[in-house]
């Protein structure tokens, strides 16, 4: 039960925020690629303590706000109709879509329900024969093998009343899609220790060679960041470009093959359109064609739905590291979590929701100040 | 029991024509600037739950006291000042680790009576029951509520009964009113509240929420976490012992901690500064949060208080705390102070801040 305090603490974080200080001699940007690593940098001020030459940026990886507004909307639509039980994880119910969100779909009489697993879904449906029920399958790969496996056993134990909206996100193709942009910044990466926890790190070393860049596998505990950004550093001073594993407890080389099996079998690798970022060729999975009967895209017909961004959101370029939330005009004045206009600002991991969350005061959004521990 | 009658409920469009609610500069999130429905945030206890209240229900009522927005009403009756609150309760489940929605009732309005420092005299019980609900679990309620009463040393001195369709509740809903009596010389309100306070919470935060999620969502975190449910009307008589100058006090229920600590910010028009490592958070709630996603800081409690002191008599309300057998894990967590008004902020564990905010409306689990 200490597992939360062993990587919490300041004594140690301060010998970690030391060896940073005396490595660095010059400028770094690093991007942390989960919004969840976002979170914990923001959440504990650990940006705040970073001596001023390491940049940390905000990466794509938080999978409410990436996920394509098309895709959001179909949910809306599907979940609207009356023979229907939508099923989804409580973080995307505040996502607004083109004019709607799932809570509002639930005020007006959708049955929707926040669930904390995909085979509780699956047990919805068995307990209502008679009902369509849908689970909304998003995220990277942290999330894609349990939704795979729900979707595997719906097959095999004949649940033909339970489908799946998938909209699934891989993280190589994004980083290369970050590296290959002419106004990326990013000399090194803090890598999704959870989704490595399931992919291994072997998709990694080819990007590390190719774009000559550090790629760490860091965890989510704040000494997970402050260790994943300390080798980043010392890579980067050393002039290295190697894919280094900083979270060894949760991840290993190959990843989960049972979960990377069960992956292979339900689905296949698609194009993607990323929220605010576009198509990204290669970087999402679709249900492969023997599970079609499982995909809810298919059964509801839910293709060529019309979208509308709100035109002052910048979640694009937050989601690319381009700027930070607190620079874009409608950071906390027409964008708040309670008046979101793009998914960054609703997610619970969004890049825009931290920083109005922890980091503004008043109205205003002013950096607070840190007391100095190093 | 006074009225015990059967009812089918009403729809919501009722024979008369409906007001017209004007939502335009309203701040509630994107859906809601266009369809003004109620969505179960409303009743969350954060911004959202804030925002019906001042927006709808205080031009409904009018009244200076309503206005006043704290957890009772208080106002001078007979040379006594009195002080009289209600609330409702529509857990689920009905029985949870720790406490059910009987006993529930009674301390929840024995507590807002407690936090403006009144004794709890009388309360009130209205019981909405769905047909088809079995007779033993309503028994079972009614003891519970029969004996956190005697507990608490209160009487249950008039009540209500209605039953609604089957389909149509969660088995049992409760409504508790209650009225107590003030002592002389005890004015606790946020406006009280001056730079140098100190801030107490009288102990392990989060125990609440996290039980009744634990059952609620057949979650296990491999310790059984037992709700706080209590009355707290003993520890804040012995607090009011040591002083009646006690400044404010709130018992952080729906919102938890944060939502306690922001509304005393707001009302008082001074900041707060807490130390997170000062917060008391068991780790078994602490663990529960973290493979949720959620914040113990916002996670509901029952039996907590959390109180802002004059710094002059911060030892001697702690010391009292701690002796009393609610109190024992009384934690000093922080300060009310003059920079950024109307704001909290956590020093966190490493020595970095951040802002902590009032919850928008429910908390909601993360993907992953």
């Amino acid at each position: 039960m200490k597992y939360l305090d062993e990587f919490q603490n300041p004594e140690l974080a301060r010998r970690l925020l030391g060896e940073i200080r005396a490595t660095v001699t010059r400028p770094w940007a690093l991007m942390e690629v989960c919004g969840g690593q976002t979170h914990t940098i923001i959440r504990h001020g650990i940006d705040q303590l970073l001596p001023e030459e390491v940049e940390l940026i905000h990466g794509p990886g938080c999978p409410v706000c990436v996920t394509p507004l098309a895709v959001i909307d179909q949910a809306l639509e599907i979940a609207a109709r009356p023979e229907v039980i939508f099923c989804s994880f409580g973080d995307m119910l505040r996502v607004p879509g083109t004019d709607r969100d799932l809570f509002r779909v639930r005020g007006e009489g959708g049955d929707v329900r926040v669930v904390y697993s995909p085979l509780d879904a699956l047990k919805i449906a068995q307990q209502n024969p008679h009902r369509e029920v849908v689970f909304f399958g998003i995220g990277f790969e942290t999330t894609a093998p349990p939704n795979a496996m729900t979707v595997y056993q719906a097959r095999k134990l004949g649940i033909g009343n339970f489908s799946m909206l998938v909209s699934h996100v891989r993280v190589p193709p994004a980083i290369e899609a970050i590296m290959t942009s002419s106004s990326c910044r990013v000399q090194g990466f803090l890598a999704a220790g959870h989704v490595c926890s399931v992919m291994g790190t072997d998709e990694y070393p080819a990007l590390a060679d190719r774009f000559r860049v550090p790629i760490v596998v860091t965890g989510f505990e704040p000494l997970d960041i402050l260790e994943g950004i300390r080798r980043t550093v010392r890579q980067l001073e050393r002039g290295e470009h190697t894919v280094d594993n900083a979270y060894p407890r949760a991840v290993r080389p190959d990843g989960n093959p049972a979960a990377r099996a069960m992956l292979a079998d339900v689905f296949e690798v698609t194009d993607r359109s990323w929220r605010g970022i576009g198509t990204i060729p290669a970087s999402g999975w679709r249900l492969s064609d023997r599970y079609r009967d499982h995909d809810a895209e298919h059964r509801f017909s839910v293709g060529g739905i019309t979208t509308r961004e709100p035109a002052a959101c910048r979640s694009g370029e937050v989601l690319q590291g381009l700027i930070k939330p607190h620079e874009c005009e409608a950071f906390g004045t027409t964008c708040t979590p309670r008046t979101p206009l793009g998914a960054t600002m609703v997610s619970s991991e969004g890049a825009c929701a931290a920083y109005y969350l922890y980091r503004r005061l008043g109205s205003t959004p002013i950096p607070l100040e840190a007391t100095p521990v190093v | 029991m006074s009225d015990t009658t059967s009812q089918t409920p009403t729809t919501a469009q009722g024979p008369r024509d409906l007001p017209t609610v004007d939502i335009t500069g309203w701040t509630c999130p994107a859906p809601l600037r266009e369809t003004p429905r109620v969505v179960m945030g409303h009743g969350g206890g954060g911004a959202l739950s804030a925002e019906l209240v001042q927006q709808i229900f205080v031009p409904a009522f009018g009244g200076e006291l309503l206005a006043q927005l704290g957890d009772s009403a208080v106002f001078a009756l007979g040379g006594q000042r009195l002080a009289f609150s209600t609330d409702s309760y529509v857990v689920r489940p009905l029985f949870f680790p720790g406490g059910c929605i009987g006993d529930l009732a009674v301390n929840g309005t024995v507590n807002d009576l407690a936090m403006s420092g009144a004794r709890a005299a009388y309360l009130s019980c209205g019981f909405i029951l769905e047909e088809g609900v079995e007779m033993p679990v309503v028994a079972g309620v009614a003891d519970a509520m029969g004996a956190a009463a005697r507990a608490a040393g209160v009487e249950v001195a008039t009540g209500d009964t209605k039953v609604v369709e089957a389909g149509r509740g969660d088995g049992v809903y409760l409504n508790t009113a209650g009225i107590g009596v003030i002592p002389p010389g005890v004015d606790l309100r946020p406006q009280r509240v001056v730079p140098g306070d100190v801030v107490i919470v009288s102990g392990d935060i989060g125990m609440h929420g996290v039980a009744i999620m634990s059952v609620r969502e057949g979650l296990e975190f491999g310790v059984e976490i037992e709700s706080d449910c209590a009355a707290l009307g003993g520890l804040v008589q012995t607090m009011l012992a040591v002083t009646p100058e006690l400044h404010v006090l709130r018992d952080p229920t729906r919102g938890g901690l944060a939502a306690a600590l922001n509304e005393i910010a707001t009302a008082s028009a001074t900041g707060v500064v807490i130390d997170e490592r000062a917060v008391p958070v068991p780790p078994a709630v602490a663990n529960a949060c973290a493979i949720l996603g959620l914040d113990p800081m916002y996670v509901a409690n029952e039996g907590k208080l959390v109180a802002f002191v004059p710094r002059e008599h911060a030892d001697a309300v702690l010391d009292a705390m701690r002796a009393h057998p609610l109190g024992a894990g009384a934690a000093v967590i922080g300060e009310a102070v003059a920079a950024h008004p109307g704001m909290v902020v956590a020093r966190t564990p490493l020595g970095g801040t951040r802002v902590v905010d009032l919850p928008l409306g429910e908390q909601l689990p993360r993907i992953c």
